[in-house]
């Protein structure tokens, strides 16, 4: 096949990257656009197939089999809830690939004795160093969601001084490697394997509630290494789908620091919730929580109008959203209405809890944003607190010395009433209390979220 | 030197491009929004094909035979399970 044609068929699948990405803006074509992507993708791999530079097919239709098995299996077997772990490791796999990419294009050439231009050699660097941050950070975050490994930060003294120190090794070494003309390659390997240290020093001082944030930075370095490599190996597909999904990670990054009204940077460096729990200035003592039963619950929300659920990550952990589904067809059937108040970080990476939600069958016209619903509260007669702690903690607005002051919070203090549904009296993620809790107005369902519910849904039958 | 340029024109209008794209995109969609980027970064599988089909000594071939499979647990678990998921929100309201 002729490189132009090569070129107009990549050219093609970048067109329809961006068809389908323009098609994620809506819940109604958002299939077609995921397959139109898909179809892209297709199309780029079969035209690279039949490139003259491939001359054996052995080595190349195992690996493609062997891969789209396993991810196949993967994309079927995982569960909704793990699906932050899922992104993680596909974000490290894609990562991997472009370290592979990059490193095997630069011992090709030092086998060869070929002098690379320097930009490409350049770009090689960059490719094999982004490609291997984002494979250990990924493999990282994902330990850290599956709870293989501790999700509170881990420190150690002097980690900041130690990673820059990592960092500038790295350019060093690269620079080094990229001045020289004979032929050396320690220190190509010693960048692999200090930017695979990298990845992992980078990713352990944050905290496992942060991770949204660092799933979402890893995605975008994804893309950017994916963009190097097509530097690297001189291909434009390469570099517009990789700046397609550097822009998307970048974006999503930013959503979740504004919606818990931090910078990236503290979110990289500053090791949130291993300080914290300190830092409050108010504490509960004096204060009584009032207390209910799922009888009474049930009565409340059977005559509410209006009822507003926020659901947090503990309604997911205790895989109540079925039943959160059938509670609210029950208030419905009795008059009420009900809709869902879905915080920017109330699951484990962005738009999370919409999934989960939506793997329950509710309607996605009945979520809602925070910024929709905030003024809603006030005029609602039973606001429901699932599982949910610090993105309905009023401290956030009231007390400047709490850790969260400044974040963007639901407004579930302003319903007529509030019910929360809580395991026990424990602090949330950040360790601070929650004045929502001591609200005169606010009753407290203690208990497993599913097995409150449920007491509930029957109660409601009942009535 | 020549052809950097033109690559480092193409990056930046993409990124802009995919800033544009992105911002639409709105919040109820965001997981698959991320797994299906995510997809689309396996691109990279282009750049793997090449190196795995190469005869350029056994390392490549082993990078790059390990490569595509990364490249392409992650096209094709990337679309498949953006897929899943979007079929999700695809459902009428109406439907038990």
């Amino acid at each position: 096949m002729s490189h132009t044609l090569t070129q107009l068929t990549y050219l093609v699948a970048s067109v329809l990257f961006i068809l389908g990405l323009k098609w994620l803006s809506s819940p109604a074509t958002a299939v077609k656009g995921n397959r139109i992507s898909g179809f892209g993708m297709l199309i780029a791999i079969v035209v690279t197939l039949l490139d003259q530079a491939i001359v054996t097919y052995q080595v190349v239709i195992a690996g493609l089999a062997v891969g789209s098995g396993l991810g196949l299996w993967m994309a079927r077997a995982v569960k909704m809830t793990s699906m932050p772990q899922m992104v993680a490791l596909l974000n490290g796999l894609g990562g991997g690939a472009s370290l592979l990419v990059g490193g095997a294009e630069f011992l090709r050439s030092e086998l060869v004795n070929e002098q690379l231009p320097i930009d490409t050699s350049i770009t090689i660097q960059l490719s094999v160093l982004i490609g291997a941050v984002t494979l250990t950070g990924s493999f990282i975050a994902w330990a850290k969601l599956q709870e293989v490994m501790t999700g509170k930060p881990i420190l150690f003294a002097g980690q900041k001084a130690f990673n820059a120190l990592l960092f500038l090794a790295v350019i060093g070494l690269s620079a080094y490697q990229v001045s020289v003309p004979e032929s050396v390659l320690w220190p190509f390997y010693a960048v692999v394997a200090i930017s695979l240290l990298l990845g992992v020093t980078l990713v352990i001082p944050i905290g496992g509630a942060d991770m949204p944030v660092v799933i979402s930075l890893l995605n975008s370095y994804s893309g950017i290494a994916a963009a190097m490599t097509g530097f690297v190996i001189r291909n434009e597909v390469l570099i517009i789908a990789g700046a397609l999904v550097g822009s998307s990670g970048i974006i999503l990054s930013q959503i979740m620091c504004k919606a818990m009204n931090r910078s990236l940077a503290n979110v990289l460096f500053g090791a949130f919730g291993a300080a914290a729990g300190g830092g409050s200035t108010k504490t509960a003592e004096g204060l009584t929580v009032r207390q209910t039963s799922a009888d009474d619950a049930a009565v409340q929300l059977a005559y509410a109008k209006s009822v507003i659920v926020v659901p947090g990550y503990g309604l997911a952990v205790a895989q109540a959203q079925h039943i959160v589904r059938e509670m609210a067809d029950l208030i419905e059937k009795k008059g009420g209405e009900v809709k869902y108040a879905i915080h920017p970080v109330a699951g484990r990476m962005p738009g999370h809890m919409n999934v989960l939600l939506a793997e329950a069958n509710v309607p996605y016209d009945k979520l809602f944003d925070m910024d929709q619903i905030n003024a809603e509260f006030e005029r609602t007669d039973v606001c429901l607190v699932i599982g949910a702690n610090d993105v309905v903690n009023p401290a956030s607005r009231t007390d400047p010395g709490s850790p969260i002051y400044g974040m963007p919070i639901l407004n579930a203090d302003r319903a007529h009433s509030i019910i929360v549904l809580k395991r026990g009296m424990g602090a949330g993620f950040a360790g601070i209390e929650n004045e929502l809790f001591y609200n005169p107005k606010t009753a407290m369902l203690f208990g497993d979220a599913k097995g409150s519910l449920q007491k509930v849904v029957t109660e409601l039958k009942a009535l | 030197m020549e052809a950097l340029i033109v690559s480092v024109i193409i990056f930046t209008l993409a990124t802009f491009l995919g800033v544009e794209l992105i911002n639409r995109v709105p919040t109820t969609l965001h997981t698959p929004l991320m797994s299906g980027a995510n997809a689309i970064s396996g691109i990279t599988i282009a750049g793997a094909l090449i190196v795995a089909g190469g005869e350029h000594g056994w390392i490549s071939t082993v990078l790059g035979f390990l490569a595509v499979v990364f490249a392409m647990v992650n096209v094709v678990g990337g679309y498949a399970v953006t897929d899943r998921m979007l079929q999700m929100f695809k459902r009428k309201p109406e439907q038990k």
